[in-house]
């Protein structure tokens, strides 16, 4: 509990995050209505007591769109942050542990990905693949595995200069079992912060790809389709956007927050170690 | 010398930018939104309604043209002579008739325009209106007969449609892409993805039009629309998402003009393929679709519920809605009898369209209650054509069927929906022989009549055209009685 006192950052923006994941997954179990359910003797109603977000345009309950658009928005981006993590981070700590070849390898690689905007190489991989979620979650986990690969390398290569790694190495550990056993724990903190970061813009992502039409497909929704779906309307009936806007916002300031007082609460001298990422 | 002649140009560049702000106040030119970009701009190749918006009577003209009320009124021929037996038509056409490129127009036209439609290569849509004409004979310059091999009920209609435009030897090659025609308008020049280019063609044969420059563009997204027409970017559009009506009704600035449309929007339904095949799958589907809601929910109230494939203003038309009524139980009941007790999936590939995305989303909604779950699967115009106007490559789709009197199309087998029912062939051959008007009416209810019963597709709604003009301008036409954007009336007022 004083850990969280002397961590506002964390506390709030966690508490934010937590609460916008939990009525996502609140939603896999009950929402207050079908969100298929189209009834359009209902649509346009404000917020009330019957529905507490109001309906849209087809009828349908505007809270219950929220809650399954946002667990969407967060599975996407979670599993986006697990691709771009679970390939990434190997991917640095190799570069880091063997250096050479290898290291000059995946610095190209990054490069490479990098030298394309994330937009375009989710714009190209839907394009290829068709709109969808699942495509949604390939295309920003391949743009998260660059980012993740850098803060690996750079993370690791800070920790691998120091005494103990050295000292690991007099017993005959190769650079794999260097990398598993001594880089690897040193950075940890180092990638979950970067992965509280990833996942705010993975909803981004999500949000931006449903909006252009790319992402989430009816009648499954996302916030980013809920906002494409309601901004026809933005003059008439502005409230249709401003609900799942604002949701995004809160959901990515919660996740920035939570991000930096992480950052601050793991390890301060982290701060250090991420500005020779930077550099 | 040099400087008098800069001085004398910078006069007249002063001059021009003079006259071009007293211009400013008395425009010349109309710029028009539309949602869709025509794939090519030859009317006589394609299908597409987008084709004939930008190029109908604009740039190109038939032997008749088809007026604001859907009459046929004359077009390059000036009158015409019809034989006791119904089988020949004798047409004069008007002399001094110039091409685009220049080239003159007379009778040679005509027959060239009659025999491209008609050759065994041919990519007219509509080749099957056509194919009763026995021969095309040039009488002298500009007089040319037509032949038929039977009476056609709609012969002098057909000759007015966007697929009967006269087109030159010289140039018809490359209509689709540099359009030459005798219209009022010439085409410019087209920068895909964004706009098409007209100017007045000043040595027209008939009176010139008040416009003298007029541009299409091309804004797919509703919401892109609403701020290019709030801005002043496009000075209006024939058919404005209904959804957002709202933002224009009551604006001085604009004026909305709703009326008809040749358009009855349809469920359109895969008649090859199981388990579409089946009368008693169609039949629930029929029974499971409740119109009132699609209309309210994708049209905001602005479409007419159909029965058949049929215009609710046209004389023949009969009331099928009744036909299958809204009712779950009985789309059930008929799913269980059809060997579908627990429903069955299928795909729903819907054109970026409004009322097809909207209507999509409702229909699944009122699908899934009686167990059909549909897959909505959003695809682009070119797609759109290619796998289900082209390749018959969809279960289900939502679509427009903007033609007049096109419920010939259910005689085609070949269809994009594929129904093949030999009674409703030959129903549809007589019909088109009858000239007489009251038997005409009797055999088109007929039709009506089987393809209700038949529920070859879903019949949802007709479209209402929901026009959004400047108040400055006038001359648009209200209905839509046929595929065609008719620039020539539209004026500006003050």
């Amino acid at each position: 509990m004083n850990f969280l006192k002397r961590h506002p950052n964390l506390t709030i923006g966690l508490a934010g995050t937590i609460l916008f994941a939990l009525l996502g997954l609140i939603s896999l179990v009950w929402t207050p209505y079908p969100i298929a359910q189209i009834d359009i003797a209902r649509r346009f109603l404000g917020p009330d007591a019957a529905h507490w977000l109001g309906t849209d345009n087809l009828g349908r309950d505007m809270a219950s769109l929220v809650m399954s658009g946002t667990l969407t928005s967060f599975v996407v981006a979670a599993l986006a942050v697990t691709i771009g993590a679970g390939i990434g981070v190997p991917l640095g700590l190799a570069a880091a542990a063997w250096g050479g070849p290898v290291e000059w390898l995946v610095l190209r690689f990054s490069d490479f990905l990098f030298a394309f905007p994330a937009i375009i190489v989710a714009i190209l991989v839907t394009a290829l693949f068709g709109p969808g979620a699942i495509n949604a979650v390939l295309a920003i986990g391949l743009f998260n595995i660059p980012v993740f690969a850098r803060v690996a390398r750079g993370g690791a290569l800070s920790i691998a200069v120091l005494d103990f790694v050295a000292a690991g190495r007099l017993p005959g550990l190769g650079p794999a079992s260097i990398a598993y056993r001594h880089l690897l724990p040193n950075i940890m903190s180092l990638i979950i912060v970067q992965g509280t970061i990833q996942l705010s813009l993975g909803i981004l992502a999500e949000a931006g790809l449903s909006y252009v039409g790319l992402g989430t497909q009816p009648p499954a929704t996302s916030l980013g389709l809920m906002l494409r779906d309601a901004q026809s309307m933005f003059l008439i009936h502005p409230w249709l956007t401003l609900v799942p806007g604002l949701c995004i916002v809160l959901i990515v300031i919660g996740l920035n927050i939570a991000g930096d007082g992480l950052r601050d609460a793991i390890d301060p001298r982290l701060r250090q170690v991420n500005a020779n990422v930077v550099a | 010398m040099g400087r008098i002649l800069t001085g004398a140009a910078l006069a007249l560049a002063v001059a021009g930018a003079l006259s071009g702000a007293a211009l400013a106040q008395q425009p010349t030119e109309v710029r028009i939104g539309v949602a869709l970009e025509p794939p090519i701009l030859d009317p006589t190749a394609g299908a597409a309604e987008a084709i004939d918006i930008v190029v109908y009577q604009n740039i190109f003209e038939g032997l008749t043209a088809i007026d604001e009320n859907g009459a046929v009124q004359p077009g390059l021929a000036s009158s015409w002579t019809i034989s006791d037996d119904s089988l020949t038509y004798t047409f004069k056409l008007h002399e001094g008739v110039t091409f685009h490129d220049g080239t003159a127009f007379d009778a040679d036209d005509v027959k060239f325009t009659f025999e491209r439609i008609l050759a065994a290569d041919s990519v007219n849509a509509h080749k099957e209106l056509y194919t009763d004409i026995a021969e095309v004979s040039v009488v002298d310059p500009f007089t040319v007969s037509f032949t038929l091999s039977k009476p056609v009920g709609l012969f002098l209609f057909n000759l007015g449609r966007g697929d009967a435009v006269i087109v030159a030897p010289e140039s018809a090659g490359n209509n689709a892409t540099t359009p030459i025609g005798t219209g009022p308008f010439a085409f410019v020049q087209w920068d895909k993805g964004n706009r098409v280019l007209l100017e007045r063609y000043e040595p027209y044969w008939g009176e010139l039009p008040a416009l003298t420059k007029a541009s299409y563009r091309f804004i797919g997204d509703t919401a892109a629309m609403t701020s290019a027409l709030l801005a002043g970017d496009i000075d209006g559009t024939n058919n404005f998402a209904p959804d957002s009506l709202a933002v224009f009704e009551g604006n001085p600035q604009f004026k909305v003009l709703v009326g008809t449309t040749e358009g009855e929007t349809i469920l359109g339904t895969n008649n090859r393929k199981p388990p579409f095949d089946n009368l008693k799958v169609r039949q629930a589907m029929a029974h499971a679709i409740d119109r009132q809601a699609i209309i309210d929910g994708a049209t905001y109230g602005y479409g007419t519920p159909i029965g058949a494939p049929f215009a609710p203003h046209n004389a023949y038309y009969t009331d099928l809605t009744g036909t299958y009524p809204y009712d779950p139980d009985a789309a059930k009941a008929l799913l269980a009898e059809a060997g579908y007790p627990d429903g069955f999936n299928a795909t729903l590939k819907l054109p970026p369209l409004g009322y097809a995305r909207l209507s999509g989303q409702i229909i699944a909604s009122q699908f899934a209650a009686v167990g059909i779950k549909l897959e909505l699967i959003n695809v682009e115009f070119a797609q759109w054509l290619q796998d289900v106007y082209t390749n018959h490559d969809f279960d289900l789709t939502i679509i427009s069927h903007v033609e007049p009197f096109d419920i010939g199309n259910y005689a085609n087998p070949d269809y994009y929906f594929g129904y093949d029912n030999p009674d409703f062939q030959a129903l549809i051959k007589t019909l088109n022989e009858t000239v007489d008007d009251a038997k005409r009416k009797e055999l088109a209810i007929e039709a009506q009549t089987i393809l209700a019963k038949d529920a070859v597709n879903g019949y949802l709604f007709e479209l209402a055209q929901t026009g959004v003009w400047n108040a400055k301008l006038a001359g648009m036409w209200q209905n839509s009685p046929i595929e065609g954007l008719v620039l020539r009336g539209i004026y500006w007022v003050e």
